[in-house]
């Protein structure tokens, strides 16, 4: 069986975000990192592999050094990597990144496609779905977990207060919860031979199954009105206080407050 | 596609086990205000089984309209049916502006069901508005009125970006729950009721449900608490939360936690506050033994008066609490606990 899994490289956002003097995002001095929820689809996929010796994809569409994202992806266990690059496609938003995406995977044979649920750095979980969508596939997001049975996969579905144990037929589409397993690590061979692999570049032109009015930043229906560094609320008082003065303090502020 | 086709504002009307969710109502409120300055009104879209009785409700939290789509193949959430109904509801009523709920439903429909329309959709919107795109007109450029503004929080909430979807209809939003307010019920108040059916198609794409399983932890919602005792990984272990659970209990709130508190396995998902969890805005939030991560923060900061307690003078808390009181908690919570309780004796 052939396993797609479409990975993004985003900024690692855990130590905060970076600002340019003009506001815009300063990219190149936050890491870049293979999407969290991302890497816990390929882990997933690659147990599948141990178990079935299934073929594992990955794709990715972004700026060319993302190639640095897919080998890290080989040195873990995949077996080819693709990426998706080109000027044309730049601003895309999440239609026309689906849109990319999909016409790269339609490339290639699949049986089992899986996403992340969200990017860190957009969180809006919307790719996955509308891949599947432009694939007309079932799609099952927010995954906890993935069995594969014959040609079907049945899949722990997450909800806020339950989840649903999902089958559905291949081929199929999966969105992947971080929470799903704890990635595996590249092995020293695996990056030895991650380096002598080939990475396919796709450029705007080899994607011949992509309109050109569904690419790129003409191509996306929403548009950026502005963006801007958050405004956050500032802070209030700052006590430090003994512990009975502390209770004083706040039980007068719950008062002055009518709270109570 | 004729834009100008398009009018009203809908809402999807989120029911699970034919309870509607608190969501529905909040999208009404911020639907209404939308409406009034498009000169238009409100439909609610519910899709169910067995849900006839659920419009009424949507009436007395003011929808106008109700559009109730009652299948059978919609009596649990599954993408594909859910996914067709929307659809149809959209390609023969034509709204203008389309919001869901950013719920785990609302996160899998939206995205599925703009792309089978072919329109934007702008992920967990905090802010909805009425008004111009561009912002300010700009020559060669024509600038269009009375477009949806959708205002959202990208990078883990260090940015904010405003949205408009200028060419395509409905523009569409999902919302994220706790940040829009619901109007008061009014009762009695009814809608116009309208029963529509469309030839739902089983296909490829349509899973089977094996199991279904609720988690049989607490009953609360933390997002309708209005004062709620939020416990971090400072608050050093499971059992030490029974100081948090002690002061909710004397000024009637609910215990809430940060994610480290859950990852660590000492509470459940569900009581979790944050950008992975919920958004809450309380009328007081307790931020106790919680450093404030930016992704915490991001979930909480909307709360009226926000009190936090923490050891660490430098903790980032500080930065958004309007009270910050540098302490040990183990100290200050039971002794605060005591105080509250003679104070509120004294009131009886």
């Amino acid at each position: 069986m052939n396993i797609v899994v479409c990975i993004k490289q985003v900024p690692d956002t855990k130590g905060g975000v970076k600002f340019n003097p003009d506001g815009t995002l300063d990219r190149a001095s936050m890491l870049a990192i293979m999407n969290p929820d991302d890497k816990a689809g390929l882990e997933a996929a690659l147990r599948i592999k141990d178990e079935t010796g299934a073929k594992v994809t990955v794709v990715t569409m972004g700026l060319p050094k993302a190639d640095d994202m897919l080998r890290e992806a080989l040195a873990m266990g995949a077996d080819e990597a693709v990426l998706v690059t080109d000027r044309r496609l730049g601003g895309a938003d999440t239609w026309a990144t689906s849109s990319t995406v999909a016409a790269a995977v339609k490339k290639l044979d699949y049986d089992l496609i899986i996403t992340g649920r969200q990017a860190i750095d957009g969180d809006t979980a919307q790719v996955g779905p509308q891949i599947a969508e432009h694939l007309s596939l079932p799609v099952i997001s927010y995954a906890e977990d993935i069995k594969v049975e014959g040609n079907s996969v049945v899949v722990k579905r997450q909800y806020e207060d339950r989840y649903h144990e999902v089958k559905a037929q291949m081929p199929c589409l999966i969105t992947a919860l971080s929470e799903l397993n704890q990635p595996r690590y590249m092995t020293p061979g695996g990056i030895f031979d991650a380096y002598e692999k080939e990475v396919t570049v796709w450029g705007r032109d080899d994607l011949t199954d992509l309109d050109d009015a569904n690419i790129g930043l003409a191509g996306s229906p929403t548009k950026i009105a502005k963006a801007s560094d958050k405004v956050r609320k500032g802070a209030g008082e700052k006590v430090a206080l003994d512990p009975k003065e502390s209770v004083e303090y706040i039980v007068n502020k719950l008062k002055e407050k009518h709270v109570i | 596609m004729s834009l100008e086709e398009y009018k009203g504002v809908a809402i999807f009307a989120q029911q699970v086990d034919n309870k509607l969710s608190s969501i529905a109502f909040e999208l009404i409120g911020k639907a209404h205000e939308l409406a009034a300055d498009l000169g238009t009104d409100v439909t609610a879209v519910v899709l169910g089984s067995g849900i006839a009785d659920l419009a009424d409700k949507l009436g007395e939290y003011g929808a106008d309209k109700v559009v109730v789509i009652d299948d059978p193949a919609l009596e649990t959430y599954r993408t594909e049916p859910y996914a067709q109904a929307l659809t149809a509801y959209i390609n023969e009523y034509k709204p203008e502006i389309m919001l869901v709920g950013a719920t785990a439903i609302g996160r899998d429909l939206g995205p599925t069901v703009s792309a089978r329309v072919k329109t934007g959709l702008t992920a967990d919107c905090t802010s909805l508005e009425i008004g111009d795109f561009p912002l300010v007109a700009k020559e060669g450029q024509e600038q269009k009125h009375n477009q949806l503004l959708m205002t959202r929080p990208a990078f883990g909430g260090n940015t904010i970006a405003t949205i408009a979807c200028p060419d395509n209809r409905p523009q569409m939003a999902t919302v994220r729950p706790g940040v829009m307010q619901k109007l008061p019920k009014e009762a009695g108040r009814k809608a116009e009721v309208i029963n529509y059916k469309p030839e739902l198609k089983e296909n490829n794409r349509y899973v089977e449900i094996l199991n279904i399983v609720k988690n049989a932890t607490s009953t609360v919602d933390i997002m309708d608490a209005k004062i709620l005792v939020s416990g971090g990984r400072g608050v050093g272990s499971p059992e030490n939360f029974k100081l948090l659970e002690d002061l909710a209990e004397v000024i009637g709130g609910t215990v809430s936690c940060s994610r480290a508190v859950v990852d660590s396995g000492w509470k459940p998902k569900d009581l979790q506050v944050g950008q992975t969890g919920k958004t809450v805005r309380p009328n007081v939030y307790f931020a106790i033994g919680i450093s404030g991560a930016i992704q915490h923060t991001a979930g909480m900061e909307e709360s009226d008066i926000i009190i936090a307690i923490n050891k660490d003078e430098n903790a980032p808390i500080f930065e958004v609490a309007d009270y910050g009181i540098v302490g040990d908690l183990n100290k200050i919570v039971p002794a605060l606990t005591e105080a509250l309780k003679a104070e509120l004796a004294d009131k009886q």
